[in-house]
This record gives structure tokens, sequence and C-alpha cells, in this order.
């Protein structure tokens, strides 16, 4: 068995990441990214020692013959190499940098860098992703409804790319080859600037052919845009599904996960509190399978689709979305201790795609 | 004096030449390697699972890398699951081998599939057909062992030999037929083997030169035979018959333990229908190896009855020694060496019975010859269709 062509023969993801960031490019984003990585690196081996006292050291016990899926006992990834950190992605919300117009209504402007990383998406395996900010799933940027936003991207990659926003804009904006700018070569820029609307939950992606690949190597995510009047306050969650065809034969994916390293939380668990309204912004960016799913353990959800009612639609502890679908969870939990998450499609389950909340007072 | 000046002569050429060609790959390998670029490819990870072995909640893989690159096992899934396991920690060079322990909760008859994901995210794959827990080397083990092999080896080929007294009276044209029966039987049971051995050197991998070891091992047998035959014969010129059939005794024992390995090896993955069609399969395909070993003896004066039992065994009870073999190490690239060792041997015989089967005018092919080869062709294929092994 091999593996198509690497773009990026060399394997020094960091050291390539800071030169393609550096100079110039003091990417925000990149940089916050790499404050992250150096920040969380020593907690970044201990990803199998119990959490805290209070689950008493069950937190590592997952998995495991009859104890279900795992990767080899006592194997975490680098995330500090990585350059990203899951439990930091989970409450890591970008809202740009925001300025007030003329006409009273806010600009709010990021910059956004592809980057081509190595990244280790399973203990011992590296793939070779393009990336949004180096970071897979790329940085979640928020919005309120109403503002202009100005995306300047910026293409570090050795691959042509765009940036193709859902939402309502115009067609020169819409981020696709042959249409306003176009694709975007490697080494040019271009700046996206689109009014915020429809007030939802949406994503965002690269839109060059072959577009299952581009997507799939990681060059996808979250684009929240809040509503006016704001939504109740609660503890927000980003939640990205997807996946790794490390072989690239383009049927299937041999790794499933949430926000870039499969079975993260269950060495991590997502940690929550009794009684607190958790809102979890909940995205499918799964490519090659047509379906992905979420259900939660021990608790029933408030489901809104695309997040752009303010009434949930059902509640349920089980919902199926598609390719680019995504829907907000709005949840509290009644009973403390530690409540699966995972793809009711269990296959995906067991190759990466499950976690753990863990409740605590 | 002389001697060893000419011995010089002779040879001081060849150990300049020896010389220059150490330098010049000295230094082919120090500096030769740079004047090339990289490969542009990717790198070639081949991993090879030699042996299966599963015991309640694990399995565990032996493999070898046949590839040319080192591989590095990074994660493994079975049935799309990925699961906790040992082994493999460092990287795997070219032909090591490394032993993997699969926590997993495997359930007996059910077919699993073992994907090895490497660091370089390739997936290597190996399919279980059927899950059996993997039997004991103990002596329950052993003993079924060496029952299977006197069943399916010493018996027939000792039931085939009670043809002897029959066969004695048959007469000089009569032989000369048994004998082309004989090598019509052998044929059969080369080619036989040459295909089994073939078909097995190509799941190995071919990292010991798959195919080309069948080969290997039948040159090295038919030589091996060539030379204990000269050495049998020294100082008589005339066919001696016992030599012959003690020479068919030895290539038949060596094709029986291709035999007995594949018995074993069926049995050690759970494979093997045990039980009377087996047992009678083979013991009236291997009844025609017993009328093999005996043809060359029907004009010679009666032998013992303690050198046909020691004829019967020397091509039997190899049978127990496979199955022992191939019940144990499961190597596939051992089993078809061992094969082609089996179609040498057989190879050699048959260059020996040749001669005999000529007519006083030295012809070979007449249709009473040609009919017995047939014959014996015809009743090892259809014999063959008896044994599920």
């Amino acid at each position: 068995m091999t593996t198509p062509e690497s773009p990026e023969p060399e394997r020094t993801g960091p050291s390539r990441r800071r030169f393609l960031l550096g100079g110039a490019l003091a990417g925000t984003a990149g940089a916050a990214a790499l404050g992250i990585g150096g920040a969380l690196s020593a907690s970044a081996d201990g990803g199998r020692t119990p959490g805290g006292p209070g689950h008493g050291g069950h937190g590592s016990a997952h998995g495991g013959g009859v104890h279900g899926p795992m990767f080899r006992a006592g194997s975490t990834v680098d995330h500090e190499a990585n350059g990203f950190h899951p439990t930091e992605l989970l409450r890591d919300f970008d809202y740009g940098t925001t300025s007030r117009m003329a006409d009273g209504r806010i600009l709010r402007e990021w910059d956004v860098y592809a980057t081509d990383e190595e990244i280790e998406i399973a203990p011992g395996a590296t793939f070779p992703a393009w990336t949004f900010n180096s970071r897979v799933p790329g940085p979640t940027l928020r919005c309120t409804e109403g503002d202009l936003l100005r995306v300047r991207f910026h293409n570090g990659s050795e691959h042509p790319h765009t940036m193709h926003f859902h939402g309502i804009h115009p067609a020169e904006m819409d981020g696709i080859p042959g249409v306003g700018a176009g694709v975007i070569e490697p080494g040019a820029s271009t700046v996206y600037e689109f009014d915020a609307e429809p007030f939802g939950l949406h994503l965002y992606h690269c839109h060059v052919g072959p577009l299952a690949e581009h997507i799939a190597r990681g060059m996808y995510g979250t684009f929240i845009v809040d509503p006016k009047q704001g939504r109740a306050d609660a503890d927000e969650l980003v939640m990205v599904m997807h996946g790794y065809n490390t072989t690239f034969d383009g049927e299937g994916n041999q790794l499933y996960a949430v926000n870039g390293i499969p079975f993260h939380y269950m060495h991590e668990p997502v940690k929550v509190r009794r009684n607190e309204l958790v809102r979890i912004y909940l995205v499918n960016t799964l490519e090659f399978d047509p379906i992905n799913s979420f259900h939660l353990h021990g608790n029933f959800f408030e489901y809104y689709p695309t997040g752009t009612r303010l009434e949930p639609t059902e509640f349920t502890d089980t919902i199926v979305q598609g390719q680019g679908q995504r829907g907000i969870c709005e949840v509290r939990f009644k009973h403390p201790g530690q409540y699966m998450f995972h793809a009711h499609k269990t296959e995906f389950a067991e190759l990466g795609w499950m976690g753990m909340f863990e409740v605590t007072e | 004096m002389t001697t060893t000046s000419n011995t010089l002569r002779t040879w001081a050429p060849a150990l300049g030449v020896v010389a220059l060609i150490a330098l010049t790959l000295t230094a082919l390998a120090v500096l030769g390697g740079r004047t090339l670029p990289d490969r542009t490819g990717p790198p070639v990870e081949e991993l090879a699972v030699e042996r299966t072995h599963l015991t309640q909640g694990e399995i565990t893989l032996t493999v070898r890398n046949t590839g040319a690159d080192p591989v590095r096992v990074a994660q493994v899934f079975v049935n799309d699951a990925y699961v906790d396991f040992a082994g493999g920690d460092a990287a795997i060079d070219r032909l090591d081998t490394e032993t993997l322990r699969l926590n997993y909760p495997w359930q007996a008859e059910q077919p699993y599939h073992v994907s090895i994901l490497t660091a370089t995210g390739a997936v290597i794959e190996h399919e279980i057909d059927a899950a059996v827990t993997t039997p004991q080397a103990d002596g329950g083990f052993f003993a079924l062992m060496i029952l299977l092999g006197t069943y399916v080896g010493i018996i027939p080929v000792v039931l085939g030999m009670l043809f002897l007294p029959t066969l004695r009276r048959i007469g000089t044209r009569g032989v000369r037929v048994l004998l082309a029966v004989t090598v019509g039987l052998l044929a059969f049971l080369a080619i036989d083997a040459t295909l089994e051995g073939f078909e097995l050197a190509e799941k190995a991998g071919g990292a010991f030169g798959g195919t080309a070891l069948v080969v290997l091992g039948a040159l090295l047998a038919f030589l091996a035979l060539s030379a204990l035959d000269h050495r049998l014969s020294r100082g008589r010129t005339e066919k001696n018959g016992l030599r012959l059939a003690l020479l068919i005794s030895i290539g038949v024992g060596l094709h029986n333990l291709g035999e007995g390995l594949a018995i074993g090896a069926a049995y050690a993955v759970g494979e093997l229908a045990l039980g009377v069609t087996l047992v009678v399969g083979f013991a009236i395909h291997n009844t025609t190896e017993g009328l093999a070993i005996v043809s060359p003896l029907t004009q010679r004066r009666r032998p013992g009855i303690g050198t046909l039992l020691g004829l019967g065994v020397i091509a039997g009870a190899p049978a127990i020694l496979g199955a022992v073999i191939g019940g144990t190490v499961t190597n596939t690239e051992l089993s078809s060496f061992l094969l082609g060792i089996g179609v040498g041997a057989i190879a050699q015989v048959i260059v020996q019975l040749v001669p005999a089967v000529r007519d006083k005018a030295g012809r070979l092919l007449d249709p009473a010859t040609v009919g017995g080869a047939t014959a014996g062709l015809l009743a090892m294929y259809l014999t063959g269709l008896l044994v599920t092994a």
C-alpha cells in the first residue's frame, strides 16, 4: 500500500508554519494558534492521566477490548507540534478586529492564511493537511447580523485555494473559480467583503477543484452569525465533525473526529457545569460519507437546524446531518458525571468520532 | 615448489579481480548513491502477515516488512474499530519481523478485517477468513499431528506396497507398463505440488523470492538426490531395483512433507475438515504412492518385510513432520520452499525410472507405456479429487 505523493516532502510542521506566517504576515489568528499550542504543551502528553479529583481516575479507563475502541494505550498526539489543541478549539471564537463605520455599522475584519501542514492526526500517524490558519478545523469566525465583514485571505499554501462562505452575498464574493477574484494562486491574496446575513450557524470552505480533496484535506471552518438580539447566556462550544481519508482513495475515511483529533475528548472530556445551559454549534464537514450524526448520552437537547430560527424544532438525543449541514444543540445536564457523545453511525464512532462530557457542580 | 608457484599463478589474478570489485563496490556505495536523485514516489510500505494467532480476546499478528522502506505502525483497527495493541513501537526495517498483540473481543467463526495504519497514513490490510482459537502446541496437539501424518502418510503407502506379490507375477512387459504408470503418478504429483507452491509463494509477499523459492527448492533437491544416487550406485553399472525403490521412497517422502504441511496449516486455522473424508481420501490417493515404490522391486529376489516397512516409513513419515511444522510455524515462504523440494525430488525419481521403461530396442513411448503413464496421471487426478485439504 502506498500513499499518493505528499505535497510536503519535509516533515517539519511547526517550523514551516512559522516560516509561512512569519515576517510581513504576522497573522493574528495564526500566531494565536501557535501561542495556544505552546501554552498547552504541559498537558499535551498527559492526555490519559485522570483529569481531576472528581472522577477518581475513571478518565483514563475508557476503551480497550470490550471497553470499546481506542488508540494504542498510552499513545497521544503531540498537540504542541500540531500547533492547535482540540480542547482549546471548543471555545475559541474569532471575532476579528472591529471598527465603527460612519453609518454606525460595525466593520469586522479578519486575516486568514492558507498553509500546508503535516499534522499528527492519530498518535504516530501524520497527514499532509491543507489548512486555514494552520489548524483543522479552521478558525471559528463569529460576527453579528448586519455587520460588514471583510476577510483578507492570503494563500501561503503551495496549492490554489479560495474561501467560499455559506450565507447571503453577491456572486463575486462567493469564493469559487471563475467568479469575482476566482482562484487565489499560491502567494496571492484577496478580500472577501459582504454583509453578515442571515443569522445562524454557517460554514466556510475552500471551493477549488477537485473539491472533495480540497475540503477533505482540512479546508473548512465554522462561520457564526449571531442574531441582533443575541441568544441566551450559555457555555458555548463549537464542534466540527469531519474525517481523514489518509489513503487518499476517495472512498471513505480511515479516521473520524470532532475538532481535529480522533478520540481526543475521550482522553480529555469536555468539562461543563451541572444545570448550566450548554450551546453546541455543531457542523458537519465530513467528506466521502453521505451523512454524519450526533448522539448524546443521558440527556436530550433542543435542536435548531442551521440556527436560523430562535425556536427549536426538535427535542431529541440524536440528530443526523448531511454534508454541509449544521445546527445548534442546547442542553442542560441534570446529573453530574461522564456522558458520552458520538456519531450514532457507530462505525464512525469506533474510528475516532466519540468523546465524553464531564459534568461537575 | 612448482605446484605452489603454479597455484599462485592461477589464483593471483583472480584475487586481484576480487580486490578490484570490492574496491569499486565500496566506492559506489560511498559516492555512487549521491550521483542519483531521490525516489520521486512515496515510500513503499509493505507488511506481510506471516502468522495469525488467536486466543480469547486477543489477535496476535506476526508481520514481516517485505517492502523497500521501513514501516512504522501507528495504529490498528479491526472491522472498522481502533484497538489497543502492544508491539511495533519502533519502525520495522526491511525483512524484519514484529509481533502485534491486538486487544479485541473476537467471536468464533466470524471473519475479521485487520487494518494497520502506518505513520504515513497508508493502510495495510489482513483478512482472517474465520476466527478460530489457534491450537496450543501441547502434547495433545503433537499426538493429533502424529496421528494425522500416520493416517495420510504411512498407512496408505504401506497399503500400496501390498501389491508387490501381484506385481511380481506380471512379467517384463507388465513391469514396463507398471513403471510407466508410476512415472505418470509422480509427474502428476510434481505438477500439483508446483502449482500449490506457486500459489503459496504468491501469498507470502515475495521478500525471500516468492515463486523463485519453489524453483530453487526443486533444483536443490534434484541436484542433491542426483548426488545421492551417484554415491549409492558407485561401482555398479546395472540398475538395482532396491536402490531405485529407495530413491522413489525419498522422493515421495519429500513430497509427503509438503502434503503434511498443508494439512497442519489448514488444521491450525480451523479449515481442516477432520474425519472420514480426509482419511479415506488421502488413503486412496497415497496408496498409489506405495505402488510406485514397489514397482522396481519385481525383478529382484523377494525383499524382507523389514526392508519394505523401512521404505514405507521413509515415504510416509515426513507427512508427520510436515503436519507438525505446518501446524506450528505456518511460514508460507518455508512451506513453498519445502513444496519445491518435493517437486525436485520427484523429478529426479522420474529421471531414474525412465531408462527402465524403455524396451529392448530403446523405445520409450509405445502404446503400452503411453497407456500406463496416462493411467497414472488419471489415477492421481481422480483420487486427488477425494482429498479435501
